[in-house]
């Protein structure tokens, strides 16, 4: 049997390889405006930023006088 | 094999068979009712991250569809409804579909709890595992009450969106749900009534076939019964108001009479007519539900301007 350089199973997989190449195309394109409005609207405190304030915070005392 | 010809077999997997795996007639139903959950949440998304959250909680309950599908392939080809299916009739092999719904379930759950947060994604990992293992694994081919327990599953999605906007579940969500897990059963067995089965065959136990239709009528009636409840106490909610209840009281009312009817019908008359009266209560199920979620995204667009 000859071997074509379209062989026949190119030809019936295209339908499949085109959808599952659309999707993936979509699936990036998602991942990345998801990215752009987590990072833009990004004003959600990160654990890490509670390092920025390190050290222990001792309020003062409200009412009374410091012995 | 190394051989071109082993690619040869001529019933080789096509795009649209993948996509029959995740049974779109059943995700178009999630859409909606995440959609409507989503958007009746007091606290709103960002419309990308909505409708990625909207995407991935449809490919979840897809997901869990192709896995559905992946175990009961047995009886899928037993019986006539479910014969055309992709694995029953050979266009897709089953391990593909194990794969497909594996790799769909995971990645519709990480990207729900990236998008959104963690609670929503564990709700739709939940639903997937309650739908495979407890529904199609467990329940679906032990007990006559299958149809109720497998209703679970399709009342989680506006739940899941409810919790993807807010992050916690509330009154709201939990009254989502009961809304279409209580609506499941009247109207399962509304269709079970007149579609004539071959779940006998295939041994899956339906309230009709292991109890008969007598029994199966009064369920219908005193199902409905317990749905109503529910359907109204939505409208005492923070999302419901005056229009809600209008509509649900009218929808109410006309469900009930409906399966009063189907609970009083003859059997000789039903066959007589063509089971006429079963198919319209099954018709106007579908109507009952898709209305009162339509309500609800009424009532939000009038917070919405301020109406209300």
């Amino acid at each position: 049997m000859a071997i074509h350089v379209e062989h026949d199973m190119h030809r019936r997989r295209f339908s499949r390889n085109l959808g599952l190449g659309l999707v993936l195309a979509g699936f990036v394109a998602l991942v990345f405006a998801l990215t752009v409005v987590k990072v833009t609207n990004g004003a959600r405190p990160h654990a890490n930023d509670a390092k920025q304030n390190s050290g222990t915070f001792v309020e003062p005392a409200k009412t009374g006088t410091q012995p | 094999m190394t051989d071109i010809r082993s690619f040869e077999h001529h019933h080789e997997a096509q795009f649209g068979d993948y996509v029959q795996l995740l049974k779109p007639r059943v995700m178009s139903l999630v859409v909606f009712t995440a959609l409507v959950g989503l958007l009746v949440a007091p606290v709103s998304l960002h419309p990308v991250e909505a409708f990625t959250a909207v995407l991935f909680i449809a490919l979840g309950g897809g997901a869990s569809g192709a896995l559905n599908m992946w175990w009961d392939a047995d009886i899928d080809a037993i019986m006539r409804r479910t014969q055309s299916r992709p694995i029953p009739s050979g266009r897709v092999q089953p391990g593909e579909a194990l794969a497909i719904g594996l790799a769909l379930s995971g990645i519709s759950v990480v990207m729900l709890a990236l998008a959104t947060n963690v609670l929503a994604g564990a709700l739709l990992a939940f639903t997937i595992f309650f739908y495979v293992v407890i529904y199609s694994v467990w329940l679906k081919r032990i007990t006559p009450q299958n149809i109720v327990i497998g209703g679970a599953a399709g009342a989680f999605p506006p739940m899941i969106g409810w919790v993807a906007a807010t992050g916690s579940v509330s009154l709201e969500a939990a009254l989502m749900f009961m809304l279409i897990f209580m609506w499941t059963p009247p109207h399962f067995w509304a269709l079970a009534l007149f579609m004539k089965s071959d779940y006998g065959d295939a041994k899956v136990p339906m309230l009709t076939e292991t109890h008969g239709r007598r029994v199966t009528r009064a369920h219908v009636w005193w199902y409905t019964v317990a749905l109503v409840p529910f359907a109204l106490a939505l409208g005492f909610t923070s999302i419901g108001g005056n229009v809600y209840l209008a509509a649900s009281v009218l929808l109410n009312a006309l469900f009930l009479r409906g399966a009063w009817k189907i609970w009083h019908q003859d059997e000789d008359a039903a066959i007589a007519d063509g089971y006429k009266l079963e198919k319209s209560v099954f018709r106007f199920s579908l109507i009952y539900l898709f209305l009162h979620f339509t309500a609800l995204l009424v009532e939000a667009g009038l917070r919405g301007m301020g109406g209300i």
